[in-house]
This record gives C-alpha cells, sequence and structure tokens, in this order.
C-alpha cells in the first residue's frame, strides 16, 4: 500500500502544532484569545489552568472537534479549514484521549481498537487485529482484550482507549484529562503507560491537574487563565518560580 | 409481643407479600365492601368464561352438536382450522403458505436471539419475505396465484414483516435527516414525518389504493404492492421518531470518539452510533412492532383477506355452525393476544439482559 501520508510527514524545522493569532467564541464568549504556541515533534507539553480557562477547548481545536473563527491552526504544516478531506487528514495524524474514555460500549477492547484502521484506514482486519493485541498488550492489558468495556475497571478503560488511539498510527496524541474521571488508585497505571508513551519520542499535548507528571514528563509548560496563554515555560521554572501572579495563585490553590 | 414474634418466625417473603396484599383489601368496611363486589364479579366472569369454553361447549361430532349446547363451538374451529389459518389460498397449493409460515416463524425466532444479531440475519429480513413472496405468487414453481387470492396467518404476517423491514429502510434515513445540520433536508424530514404521523393508517392505506393511482391511469397498482408501500411509510414516521430518540440519548462524547479516530459519518453512524441507539430502544421497538401487528387487520378494507378477514369468513357460517361467530372470534383474539404477550416478555427479558452487561 502506498503511504498516503508522505508528503506530510513532519520536517524538523517546522513545527507539529502551530497556533497562531487563534481565536474562539461560543456565541458572545470569548473561549480562546489570540493563542500564539507552538509544539515541536517529539515534544512534550502539558497545559495547566483553571477549570474554564479553555484549555479543552484549545486541545480539541487541534483535530477540529471545536471549531476556531479566526487566525490559524496547522498540524505538520496542514492547515486546518472547514474542508472535510483536509480535517481527515489532520484526524489521521493526531490520536486524543478523553477524560470519559468514550470506548464504544458495544465492543470489545479489542474491537474498540481495531474498529478504525478497518474502516477509516484500510488496513486489513487481521492486521488491524494483530496490531491491536500488540497495543493492548503494550498497555500492559492484553488479558483483557475480549471483555467489553463495562467490564473493566477505570484505569483500564483509560489504557484501552490509548491503545485505540495508538492504533491509528498517530504522530501527535492529545490528552484531555485522561485521569480526572479516575480513582484516585488507578491514576498511577494510566500515568505510566503516558510516561511510557513520552518515552518513545511521541509529540504530546496534554491537559492535567497532575503536577507531579508534569513536573517529570514535560518538556514545557502552558498555564491558561481566562482563553489566555498566560505563561510558557520549562516545569522546573514554572513550578518553582512562575513569573505571572495569576498562575502563582493557581499554583497555590493546587499545592495546598 | 414476644410470643407473636417467636411463634411467626422470619416469613417466606413471598407469603408475606400475600398476607400483606390480603391485609390491605379489607383495611377499612368500604374496602372490604369494595374487594368483595370485584371478587364477586370477577368470579362470576370467570363461572361464565368457563361455562362457555368448557361446560357448555361442544367438543366432538359436527354442526349438530354445536345446535345442541350453548356455549364454544370447537368442532367448528377443527372444521374450519384451514380456511381461519389459510384464508382462500388455493386449497391444492396450502403447502406454499405452510412454507412460508415455517419460514417466517423461523426468521422471528432466530431474531429474538441477541447472539445471531448481525448482517446476515438483516440479509434474511429481506430475503425470507422476498422467497415467501416467489413462493405465494407461484413465480418460482407455477402455477400462480393472485395477490387478491393470498390470505389468513400467513398474509398477516408477511404484510408485517415487509412493512417493519421496509420501514427500517426508510426510517433510518428519515432519522438522520431530521438529526442533519442541513436546513432544507431537515425540514423535508420533519414535513414528511409529521404529514404521515398526522393522518390514521386507514386514510393512508385509502390514499395508497384508490388516490395514488389515479396520478397514474392506466397503471395497475398491484394490491400487495399498495397495502405495503403505505404501511412502510406509515411505520417508518413512527420508526423514524424512535431511531431519533435512541441517537440522542446516547453521549456526545461516541460521536467525538468516532470523529477523533477519522473515522467518517456514515461510518461513525453505521459502525457507532446506530448500534447503540438501537440497543437502546428496543422496548419501542417491540412496542411499535406490536402496534402494527394488531394494525394489520385493517388492511382487509382495500381487500386483503388477512387473518382476521379469514376468520370473519369462516364466521359467517352462523346457520349452518350456531355459537360459531364467537368461537371464532375467540381464536382470533387468542392469536394475537398470544403473539403481543409474547413479544411484550420477550421485550422486557431483552431489556435486563442487555443492561445486565451493557452491551447484547
Amino acid at each position: 500500500m502506498p503511504d498516503l501520508n508522505a508528503r506530510d510527514i513532519p520536517r524538523h524545522d517546522r513545527p507539529a502544532i502551530e497556533f497562531v493569532g487563534v481565536h474562539k467564541w461560543y456565541g458572545d464568549f470569548h473561549v480562546l484569545r489570540d493563542i500564539r504556541l507552538a509544539v515541536d515533534p517529539g515534544e512534550r507539553v502539558v497545559v495547566c489552568g483553571p477549570s474554564g480557562s479553555g484549555k479543552s477547548t484549545l486541545i480539541r481545536c487541534v483535530n477540529r472537534l471545536e471549531e476556531h473563527q479566526k487566525g490559524a491552526i496547522r498540524v505538520h504544516g496542514l492547515e486546518l479549514t472547514a474542508s472535510a478531506a483536509q480535517i481527515d487528514r489532520v484526524r489521521r495524524e493526531v490520536g486524543m484521549v478523553f477524560q470519559q474514555f468514550n470506548l464504544f460500549p458495544h465492543l470489545t477492547a479489542l474491537e474498540n481498537c481495531a474498529l478504525a484502521p478497518v474502516w477509516a484506514a484500510g488496513v486489513k482486519r487481521r492486521e488491524a487485529e494483530e496490531r491491536a493485541h500488540a497495543l493492548l498488550a503494550k498497555v500492559k492489558i492484553a488479558d483483557q482484550a475480549h471483555k467489553y468495556p463495562s467490564q473493566l475497571s477505570g484505569g483500564q478503560q483509560q489504557r484501552v482507549a490509548i491503545a485505540r488511539a495508538l492504533c491509528m498510527n498517530p504522530k501527535i496524541m492529545l490528552f484531555d484529562e485522561p485521569t480526572s474521571a479516575l480513582d484516585p488508585e488507578m491514576v498511577k497505571e494510566v500515568l505510566d503507560t503516558m510516561t511510557a508513551l513520552a518515552g518513545e519520542g511521541m509529540t504530546m499535548i496534554v491537559v492535567t491537574h497532575e503536577m507531579g507528571f508534569a513536573r517529570r514528563v514535560a518538556d514545557k509548560v502552558v498555564f491558561m487563565d481566562d482563553g489566555e496563554v498566560v505563561e510558557t515555560g520549562e516545569p522546573e521554572e514554572f513550578f518553582t518560580a512562575p513569573r505571572h501572579d495569576r498562575a502563582r495563585q493557581f499554583l497555590g490553590q493546587l499545592l495546598r | 409481643m414476644t410470643i407473636l414474634l417467636e411463634g411467626a418466625p422470619l416469613a417466606p417473603p413471598k407469603r408475606e407479600a400475600l398476607r400483606r396484599t390480603i391485609a390491605d383489601l379489607f383495611s377499612s368496611p368500604f374496602n372490604a365492601i369494595v374487594t368483595v363486589i370485584v371478587a364477586g364479579l370477577i368470579a362470576a366472569g370467570l363461572w361464565a368464561f368457563l361455562r362457555w369454553a368448557i361446560l357448555d361447549a361442544a367438543w366432538s361430532g359436527g354442526a349438530e352438536a354445536c345446535r345442541a349446547h350453548s356455549g364454544a363451538c370447537w368442532p367448528f374451529v377443527r372444521a374450519n382450522a384451514q380456511l381461519m389459518v389459510f384464508g382462500v389460498y388455493p386449497q391444492d397449493l396450502l403447502w406454499r403458505p405452510a412454507l412460508s409460515l415455517a419460514l417466517m416463524a423461523g426468521l422471528i425466532v432466530a431474531s429474538m436471539i441477541p447472539r445471531f444479531w448481525s448482517l446476515s440475519l438483516a440479509l434474511g429480513w429481506v430475503a425470507v419475505p422476498a422467497a415467501v413472496c416467489l413462493l405465494l405468487s407461484g413465480a418460482l414453481v407455477g402455477p400462480r396465484v393472485s395477490t387478491n387470492e393470498w390470505g389468513g396467518l400467513p398474509l398477516t404476517l408477511l404484510v408485517w414483516m415487509i412493512a417493519f423491514a421496509g420501514a427500517f429502510v426508510v426510517a433510518t434515513p428519515l432519522a438522520l435527516a431530521r438529526r442533519s445540520d442541513m436546513g432544507g433536508l431537515r425540514t423535508a424530514a420533519v414535513a414528511v414525518i409529521e404529514l404521515v404521523r398526522g393522518v390514521p393508517m386507514l386514510v393512508a392505506l385509502y390514499v395508497s389504493r384508490f388516490i395514488v393511482p389515479m396520478t397514474a391511469p392506466g397503471v395497475e397498482v398491484n394490491l400487495f404492492v399498495s397495502v405495503e408501500t403505505a404501511l412502510i411509510l406509515f411505520v417508518a414516521s413512527y420508526l423514524a421518531e424512535i431511531i431519533r430518540a435512541g441517537l440522542q440519548a446516547l453521549p456526545r462524547g461516541q460521536a467525538e470518539a468516532a470523529a477523533a479516530l477519522g473515522l467518517g459519518y456514515w461510518r461513525t453512524m453505521q459502525l457507532v452510533l446506530l448500534p447503540q441507539a438501537l440497543r437502546a430502544v428496543i422496548p419501542a421497538l417491540v412496542n411499535l412492532g406490536i402496534g402494527v401487528l394488531l394494525s394489520t387487520p385493517l388492511v382487509a378494507v382495500i381487500g386483503m383477506t388477512d387473518f382476521l378477514s379469514a376468520v370473519r369468513e369462516a364466521a359467517s357460517h352462523e346457520q349452518d355452525w350456531p355459537g360459531c361467530f364467537t368461537t371464532a372470534y375467540f381464536v382470533a383474539g387468542l392469536a394475537f393476544f398470544s403473539i403481543c404477550f409474547v413479544a411484550s416478555r420477550y421485550s422486557r427479558w431483552l431489556e435486563r439482559h442487555i443492561r445486565a452487561d451493557g452491551h447484547a
């Protein structure tokens, strides 16, 4: 099979994701204000900030689950426009993991993983299932492959969701508060999976409140408040000496 | 008090419930009187039925036995079973409707088992009605039998089956159109649904049989085609609303996850949303199915000999068979009731079965 994405392979002189003056409104509500941000290939970015600050909206714009009204978002140089073909091309490069897992409840873990490769990428079923098995093994859940989501714990479901996204061979992974809906004892298994993924050089944007994870794994921390990127910096610098009052206040509340 | 507690060890819950029910029924003088009166009415009704169905009924013999008994005329049922079940279908070709009945019953039973739910079952719902049509018409092995002569229970089931299967084909796009972002498409879907839901089924049948053919003079429209066109549209307008409700009940995250994986609109519908939506509305689907089955006798008004018409036909021999009128309708009622009762029990079982493991 010819590689349809050959011309989209990231060049290192080009950011993996680029926000140029992006604005978004929900009716009158200004959710994103003049976002300027670049994520390099292989970079791990953690986005944090108080709830309602626009973090989730920001990453949901990357694969066009949300539409922005002004400015430009480019993924590996592909600009997100209204073109459905272009959106599909971007979505094939970008995997996403949701707060509520959003596994398909009528399919087994394995079927969840193999569905999109077969129907969206045209991979042969057998090949897709082999790949799904391999990725379920990678997230340490191979023995649950034939269970339905309702038979799995939250942590297991989220790991299946990660495997499902990886099955499409994405070059970028987006995580939208992946541990917020989990019981505390299950947070670690999901964070460990994400840490392992980061170790393999995956480009990642993670919206999370797990500051320990941010400190250990992130190359860059983006702090958002009120729809703006207030501060961007290396984790050590951000956590020990935040420059802005709002960031200081946020960290104060978080660490208390 | 202590004695009472010791004397009455933990009663089995069932007996306890019974005891409490009885206590409730006689909790005041007024309630006691009402209870006695209602119990008396029920007993009188049961007694009357018992006498009619068993004690005063004619069990053997022929028409003369029925004349001698004031109750049900069971010999009549035996003598007319063929007419009641198969209608006026040619006598020497009865194996065709019999085989049809078996095919359709087999498909319906198979459809009730969740393990069999698959694409091939859906194809069965196309293949079996088609096979039955070919079989009844004699298109495969002669001689030909006109649709006007089809009748009885096989016809009722066939009409129902095609109406329901066809309605799915029409209702799914209607439901999707109704949820569409495209305003024109949405308005058109709403218009069709509301228009068809706004008329009684009888009107739909009349329009399809008598008004529509007027727009194309000279074209002979088959009775069966007229009936099915009307029924499919009619059922589809209700079905579309049920499917829409099922889709609406799904969490947004399902569509988002599918979109993020790069599945397009149609694949998302086909593989992710519709399978879940349909499972969620199974009770409503069974309900609609029962409603449609109970409405099929209406096709008689435009000249089809469905099961109930066949029964009516048989029951018109009151002079020869005294008491056969009541007996015949009792049998017809029992047949409809049995089918619907099984369907509704099945629906309840299925709901529990699906809820128990969150999938099916």
